[in-house]
Protein backbone atom coordinates (compact mmCIF):
# COMPACT_ATOMS: atom_id res chain seq x y z
CA UNK A 1 0.00 0.00 0.00
CA UNK A 2 1.22 3.46 -0.87
CA UNK A 3 1.36 6.35 1.54
CA UNK A 4 -1.62 8.64 2.10
CA UNK A 5 -1.11 11.92 3.89
CA UNK A 6 -3.62 14.41 5.17
CA UNK A 7 -3.59 17.11 7.82
CA UNK A 8 -5.98 19.31 9.74
CA UNK A 9 -5.92 21.72 12.63
CA UNK A 10 -7.30 20.74 16.03
CA UNK A 11 -7.09 22.86 19.17
CA UNK A 12 -4.10 24.74 17.88
CA UNK A 13 -2.23 21.62 16.86
CA UNK A 14 -1.63 20.46 13.32
CA UNK A 15 -2.61 16.81 13.10
CA UNK A 16 -0.94 14.84 10.32
CA UNK A 17 -2.83 11.68 9.42
CA UNK A 18 -0.59 9.06 7.89
CA UNK A 19 -1.88 5.91 6.25
CA UNK A 20 0.07 3.14 4.55
CA UNK A 21 3.77 2.34 4.47
CA UNK A 22 6.60 4.69 5.44
CA UNK A 23 9.79 3.41 3.88
CA UNK A 24 12.74 4.51 1.77
CA UNK A 25 10.37 5.10 -1.17
CA UNK A 26 7.56 6.99 0.53
CA UNK A 27 9.33 8.72 3.44
CA UNK A 28 10.42 11.73 1.32
CA UNK A 29 6.75 12.68 0.90
CA UNK A 30 6.22 12.74 4.64
CA UNK A 31 9.43 14.72 5.05
CA UNK A 32 8.23 17.29 2.51
CA UNK A 33 4.89 17.65 4.28
CA UNK A 34 6.50 18.16 7.69
CA UNK A 35 8.88 20.74 6.25
CA UNK A 36 5.99 22.49 4.53
CA UNK A 37 3.97 22.65 7.74
CA UNK A 38 6.87 24.03 9.72
CA UNK A 39 7.58 26.59 7.02
CA UNK A 40 3.96 27.68 7.29
CA UNK A 41 4.37 28.25 11.01
CA UNK A 42 2.91 25.06 12.42
CA UNK A 43 5.21 24.16 15.28
CA UNK A 44 2.89 21.93 17.30
CA UNK A 45 2.58 18.77 15.28
CA UNK A 46 0.82 15.51 16.07
CA UNK A 47 1.52 12.66 13.68
CA UNK A 48 -1.32 10.17 13.79
CA UNK A 49 0.17 6.80 12.86
CA UNK A 50 -2.80 4.63 13.70
CA UNK A 51 -3.20 3.62 10.05
CA UNK A 52 0.50 3.13 9.33
CA UNK A 53 1.13 -0.42 8.22
CA UNK A 54 4.90 -0.31 7.98
CA UNK A 55 7.65 1.93 9.34
CA UNK A 56 11.39 1.51 8.89
CA UNK A 57 14.45 3.48 9.96
CA UNK A 58 14.05 5.83 7.00
CA UNK A 59 10.70 6.83 8.42
CA UNK A 60 12.20 7.21 11.86
CA UNK A 61 14.76 9.58 10.38
CA UNK A 62 12.02 11.72 8.89
CA UNK A 63 10.18 11.91 12.21
CA UNK A 64 13.38 12.81 14.04
CA UNK A 65 14.06 15.46 11.41
CA UNK A 66 10.58 16.88 11.95
CA UNK A 67 11.11 16.89 15.69
CA UNK A 68 14.32 18.81 15.26
CA UNK A 69 12.64 21.41 13.09
CA UNK A 70 9.76 22.09 15.47
CA UNK A 71 12.03 22.14 18.50
CA UNK A 72 14.04 24.88 16.82
CA UNK A 73 10.86 26.93 17.23
CA UNK A 74 10.11 25.69 20.74
CA UNK A 75 7.46 23.46 19.25
CA UNK A 76 6.58 19.81 19.67
CA UNK A 77 6.03 16.70 17.60
CA UNK A 78 3.98 13.97 19.23
CA UNK A 79 3.00 10.62 17.84
CA UNK A 80 -0.23 8.70 18.10
CA UNK A 81 0.29 4.99 17.81
CA UNK A 82 -1.06 1.91 19.51
CA UNK A 83 0.09 -0.75 17.05
CA UNK A 84 2.58 -3.05 18.63
CA UNK A 85 4.46 -3.77 15.42
CA UNK A 86 5.07 -0.07 14.87
CA UNK A 87 5.86 0.65 18.52
CA UNK A 88 8.43 -2.12 18.45
CA UNK A 89 10.80 -0.23 16.17
CA UNK A 90 10.65 2.77 18.48
CA UNK A 91 11.56 0.51 21.39
CA UNK A 92 14.41 -1.20 19.55
CA UNK A 93 15.97 2.15 18.67
CA UNK A 94 15.30 3.77 22.02
CA UNK A 95 13.25 6.53 20.41
CA UNK A 96 10.40 6.03 22.86
CA UNK A 97 12.48 8.33 25.06
CA UNK A 98 12.56 11.00 22.39
CA UNK A 99 8.97 11.13 21.21
CA UNK A 100 5.80 11.52 23.17
CA UNK A 101 3.73 8.55 22.02
CA UNK A 102 0.02 8.60 22.79
CA UNK A 103 -2.99 6.38 22.32
CA UNK A 104 -5.22 9.02 20.78
CA UNK A 105 -4.97 12.46 19.23
CA UNK A 106 -7.09 13.87 22.03
CA UNK A 107 -4.72 12.42 24.61
CA UNK A 108 -1.76 14.00 22.84
CA UNK A 109 -3.51 17.36 22.85
CA UNK A 110 -4.40 17.07 26.52
CA UNK A 111 -0.86 16.18 27.51
CA UNK A 112 0.49 19.18 25.62
CA UNK A 113 -2.08 21.44 27.24
CA UNK A 114 -1.10 20.19 30.66
CA UNK A 115 2.57 20.89 29.96
CA UNK A 116 1.90 24.49 29.00
CA UNK B 1 11.86 -25.52 -0.74
CA UNK B 2 14.47 -24.50 -3.25
CA UNK B 3 16.41 -21.32 -2.81
CA UNK B 4 14.71 -18.25 -4.21
CA UNK B 5 16.90 -15.55 -5.65
CA UNK B 6 15.88 -12.02 -6.44
CA UNK B 7 17.83 -9.16 -7.93
CA UNK B 8 16.50 -5.70 -8.52
CA UNK B 9 17.69 -2.36 -9.76
CA UNK B 10 18.51 -0.10 -6.83
CA UNK B 11 15.34 1.95 -6.80
CA UNK B 12 13.55 2.71 -3.52
CA UNK B 13 10.27 1.56 -5.03
CA UNK B 14 11.63 -1.97 -5.39
CA UNK B 15 12.42 -2.30 -1.70
CA UNK B 16 8.76 -2.86 -1.01
CA UNK B 17 8.68 -5.59 -3.63
CA UNK B 18 11.65 -7.26 -1.96
CA UNK B 19 9.90 -7.09 1.42
CA UNK B 20 6.76 -8.64 0.00
CA UNK B 21 8.63 -11.45 -1.72
CA UNK B 22 10.69 -12.21 1.38
CA UNK B 23 7.60 -12.28 3.56
CA UNK B 24 5.73 -14.52 1.15
CA UNK B 25 8.60 -16.99 0.89
CA UNK B 26 9.06 -16.94 4.65
CA UNK B 27 5.41 -17.75 5.20
CA UNK B 28 5.51 -20.55 2.66
CA UNK B 29 8.70 -21.91 4.21
CA UNK B 30 7.04 -22.21 7.59
CA UNK B 31 8.21 -19.19 9.55
CA UNK B 32 5.85 -18.57 12.42
CA UNK B 33 3.20 -16.00 11.62
CA UNK B 34 4.21 -13.81 14.56
CA UNK B 35 7.75 -13.48 13.14
CA UNK B 36 6.74 -12.40 9.65
CA UNK B 37 6.61 -8.72 10.58
CA UNK B 38 10.18 -9.00 11.79
CA UNK B 39 11.28 -10.66 8.57
CA UNK B 40 9.58 -7.92 6.59
CA UNK B 41 11.18 -5.11 8.57
CA UNK B 42 14.67 -6.61 8.72
CA UNK B 43 14.73 -7.38 4.99
CA UNK B 44 13.46 -3.89 4.28
CA UNK B 45 16.23 -2.36 6.38
CA UNK B 46 18.93 -4.39 4.68
CA UNK B 47 17.59 -3.61 1.22
CA UNK B 48 17.15 0.10 1.94
CA UNK B 49 20.74 0.27 3.09
CA UNK B 50 21.98 -1.47 -0.05
CA UNK B 51 19.81 0.63 -2.37
CA UNK B 52 21.04 3.90 -0.91
CA UNK B 53 24.65 2.83 -1.39
CA UNK B 54 24.09 1.52 -4.92
CA UNK B 55 22.38 4.72 -5.98
CA UNK B 56 25.51 6.62 -5.03
CA UNK B 57 28.19 4.32 -6.31
CA UNK B 58 26.86 1.77 -8.77
CA UNK B 59 23.29 2.54 -9.87
CA UNK B 60 23.53 0.09 -12.74
CA UNK B 61 24.34 -2.83 -10.46
CA UNK B 62 21.46 -4.83 -9.01
CA UNK B 63 20.98 -5.57 -5.33
CA UNK B 64 20.78 -9.31 -4.77
CA UNK B 65 18.69 -11.27 -2.29
CA UNK B 66 18.81 -14.97 -1.62
CA UNK B 67 16.08 -16.69 0.36
CA UNK B 68 16.45 -20.24 1.53
CA UNK B 69 15.26 -22.66 4.16
CA UNK B 70 17.45 -25.42 5.41
CA UNK B 71 18.46 -26.93 8.71
CA UNK B 72 15.34 -25.68 10.34
CA UNK B 73 15.90 -22.02 9.59
CA UNK B 74 14.72 -19.51 7.03
CA UNK B 75 17.65 -17.40 5.86
CA UNK B 76 17.84 -14.18 3.88
CA UNK B 77 21.09 -12.87 2.43
CA UNK B 78 21.13 -9.33 1.06
CA UNK B 79 24.24 -8.51 -0.94
CA UNK B 80 25.34 -5.13 -2.21
CA UNK B 81 28.05 -4.36 -4.72
CA UNK B 82 29.68 -1.41 -3.01
CA UNK B 83 33.31 -2.13 -2.16
CA UNK B 84 34.29 -0.64 1.14
CA UNK B 85 30.90 -0.99 2.73
CA UNK B 86 27.48 0.42 2.06
CA UNK B 87 27.33 2.26 5.35
CA UNK B 88 30.46 4.20 4.57
CA UNK B 89 28.87 5.19 1.31
CA UNK B 90 25.65 6.27 2.98
CA UNK B 91 27.57 8.12 5.66
CA UNK B 92 29.44 10.00 3.00
CA UNK B 93 26.21 10.86 1.27
CA UNK B 94 24.74 12.24 4.45
CA UNK B 95 27.83 14.31 5.01
CA UNK B 96 27.37 15.90 1.62
CA UNK B 97 23.64 16.16 1.52
CA UNK B 98 22.23 19.63 2.19
CA UNK B 99 19.19 17.92 3.66
CA UNK B 100 21.22 15.83 6.03
CA UNK B 101 19.75 17.76 8.92
CA UNK B 102 16.48 16.00 8.24
CA UNK B 103 17.80 12.73 9.49
CA UNK B 104 19.79 14.31 12.18
CA UNK B 105 19.69 15.55 15.63
CA UNK B 106 17.87 13.21 17.87
CA UNK B 107 19.69 15.09 20.56
CA UNK B 108 18.01 13.22 23.33
CA UNK B 109 18.64 9.92 21.65
CA UNK B 110 22.25 10.86 21.13
CA UNK B 111 22.57 11.89 24.72
CA UNK B 112 21.10 8.64 25.84
CA UNK B 113 22.91 6.58 23.26
CA UNK B 114 25.88 4.35 23.54
CA UNK B 115 28.47 3.42 21.00
CA UNK B 116 29.00 -0.23 20.46
CA UNK B 117 31.47 -2.26 18.53
CA UNK B 118 30.14 -5.28 16.80
CA UNK B 119 32.30 -7.59 14.81
CA UNK B 120 30.94 -9.92 12.24
CA UNK B 121 33.19 -12.64 11.04
CA UNK B 122 33.32 -13.16 7.32
CA UNK B 123 32.93 -16.50 5.72
CA UNK B 124 35.17 -15.20 2.99
CA UNK B 125 38.62 -13.87 3.49
CA UNK B 126 37.84 -10.82 5.51
CA UNK B 127 36.28 -9.80 8.75
CA UNK B 128 34.14 -6.72 8.99
CA UNK B 129 33.96 -4.53 12.02
CA UNK B 130 30.94 -2.35 12.31
CA UNK B 131 31.16 0.42 14.84
CA UNK B 132 27.56 1.29 15.30
CA UNK B 133 26.43 4.06 17.58
CA UNK B 134 22.85 3.42 18.51
CA UNK B 135 20.49 4.61 21.18
CA UNK B 136 20.04 2.11 23.95
CA UNK B 137 17.40 -0.53 23.78
CA UNK B 138 14.87 -0.06 26.46
CA UNK B 139 14.93 -2.71 29.12
CA UNK B 140 12.61 -5.63 28.67
CA UNK B 141 10.51 -4.62 25.68
CA UNK B 142 7.05 -5.88 26.26
CA UNK B 143 6.43 -6.88 22.67
CA UNK B 144 4.57 -10.13 22.56
CA UNK B 145 6.42 -12.85 20.76
CA UNK B 146 9.75 -11.12 21.16
CA UNK B 147 11.89 -13.84 22.58
CA UNK B 148 14.84 -13.16 24.77
CA UNK B 149 17.61 -14.04 22.31
CA UNK B 150 16.66 -11.23 20.01
CA UNK B 151 16.40 -8.75 22.84
CA UNK B 152 19.78 -9.81 24.04
CA UNK B 153 21.27 -9.36 20.61
CA UNK B 154 19.90 -5.84 20.42
CA UNK B 155 21.21 -4.89 23.83
CA UNK B 156 24.60 -6.25 23.09
CA UNK B 157 24.78 -4.39 19.83
CA UNK B 158 23.76 -1.23 21.60
CA UNK B 159 26.05 -1.39 24.54
CA UNK B 160 29.03 -3.16 23.07
CA UNK B 161 29.36 -4.99 26.32
CA UNK B 162 32.65 -6.76 26.65
CA UNK B 163 32.20 -10.40 25.97
CA UNK B 164 28.93 -9.93 24.22
CA UNK B 165 28.37 -11.92 21.07
CA UNK B 166 29.40 -10.16 17.90
CA UNK B 167 26.96 -8.87 15.39
CA UNK B 168 25.70 -12.14 14.13
CA UNK B 169 26.47 -14.16 17.15
CA UNK B 170 29.61 -15.70 15.79
CA UNK B 171 32.92 -15.74 17.53
CA UNK B 172 34.16 -12.29 16.78
CA UNK B 173 37.02 -11.61 19.09
CA UNK B 174 39.53 -11.65 16.30
CA UNK B 175 40.63 -8.26 15.08
CA UNK B 176 39.72 -7.22 11.57
CA UNK B 177 42.11 -8.49 8.98
CA UNK B 178 43.31 -6.94 5.79
CA UNK B 179 42.63 -3.74 3.95
CA UNK B 180 39.03 -4.49 3.19
CA UNK B 181 38.21 -4.89 6.81
CA UNK B 182 39.67 -1.49 7.49
CA UNK B 183 37.80 -0.05 4.56
CA UNK B 184 34.57 -1.56 5.74
CA UNK B 185 34.88 -0.16 9.20
CA UNK B 186 32.18 2.36 9.69
CA UNK B 187 31.60 4.96 12.26
CA UNK B 188 28.00 5.77 12.82
CA UNK B 189 26.42 8.55 14.75
CA UNK B 190 29.23 10.80 15.71
CA UNK B 191 28.80 13.85 17.78
CA UNK B 192 27.01 16.05 15.32
CA UNK B 193 23.54 15.01 16.34
CA UNK B 194 22.70 12.92 13.31
CA UNK B 195 20.56 9.84 13.58
CA UNK B 196 23.24 7.18 13.20
CA UNK B 197 23.44 5.72 9.71
CA UNK B 198 23.97 2.35 11.38
CA UNK B 199 20.55 2.52 12.94
CA UNK B 200 19.30 0.20 10.21
CA UNK B 201 21.82 -2.43 11.28
CA UNK B 202 20.81 -1.92 14.88
CA UNK B 203 17.21 -2.54 13.94
CA UNK B 204 18.17 -5.70 12.08
CA UNK B 205 20.11 -7.05 15.04
CA UNK B 206 17.18 -6.22 17.24
CA UNK B 207 14.85 -8.22 15.05
CA UNK B 208 16.70 -11.30 13.88
CA UNK B 209 18.27 -13.61 16.42
CA UNK B 210 21.03 -14.53 13.99
CA UNK B 211 22.74 -11.86 11.91
CA UNK B 212 26.03 -12.19 10.10
CA UNK B 213 27.83 -9.58 8.03
CA UNK B 214 30.79 -10.23 5.81
CA UNK B 215 32.71 -8.72 2.95
CA UNK B 216 32.40 -10.40 -0.40
CA UNK B 217 34.81 -9.69 -3.21
CA UNK B 218 32.62 -6.84 -4.41
CA UNK B 219 30.63 -5.60 -1.46
CA UNK B 220 28.91 -6.57 1.76
CA UNK B 221 26.49 -9.37 2.52
CA UNK B 222 24.07 -9.39 5.42
CA UNK B 223 22.61 -12.74 6.39
CA UNK B 224 19.62 -12.94 8.70
CA UNK B 225 17.77 -16.04 9.73
CA UNK B 226 14.73 -17.10 11.70
CA UNK B 227 13.59 -20.47 13.00
CA UNK B 228 11.06 -22.53 11.09
CA UNK B 229 8.11 -24.06 12.84
CA UNK B 230 8.50 -27.69 13.74
CA UNK B 231 5.66 -29.22 11.79
CA UNK B 232 6.54 -32.79 12.64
Amino acid sequence: MDLKLDHHTKDGNEVVDVEGEIDVYTAPRLRELLIELVNKGHFRLIVNMEKVEFLDSTGLGVLVGGLKRVRAHDGSLDLVCTQERILKIFRITGLTKVFGIHDTVDEAIEVRKAEK
Amino acid sequence: MATVELSFTPLPAHVRTARLVATAVARRSGVEESLLDEVRLAVGEACSRAVEAHRLHCPAEPVRIELSDRDGRFAVVVTDAVPGGADDAVDNQEARSPDSADVGAAHDAEDAGNAGDATAHGVGNAAVTAHVAVPPVLPAPSAAGDPAPREAAGRDAATGTSGSPPLGGRAGSDPPRGGRAAGARKKGGGGNGRLPAGIGLAVITGLADDVQIWATGDGISIRMSWPLQDLS
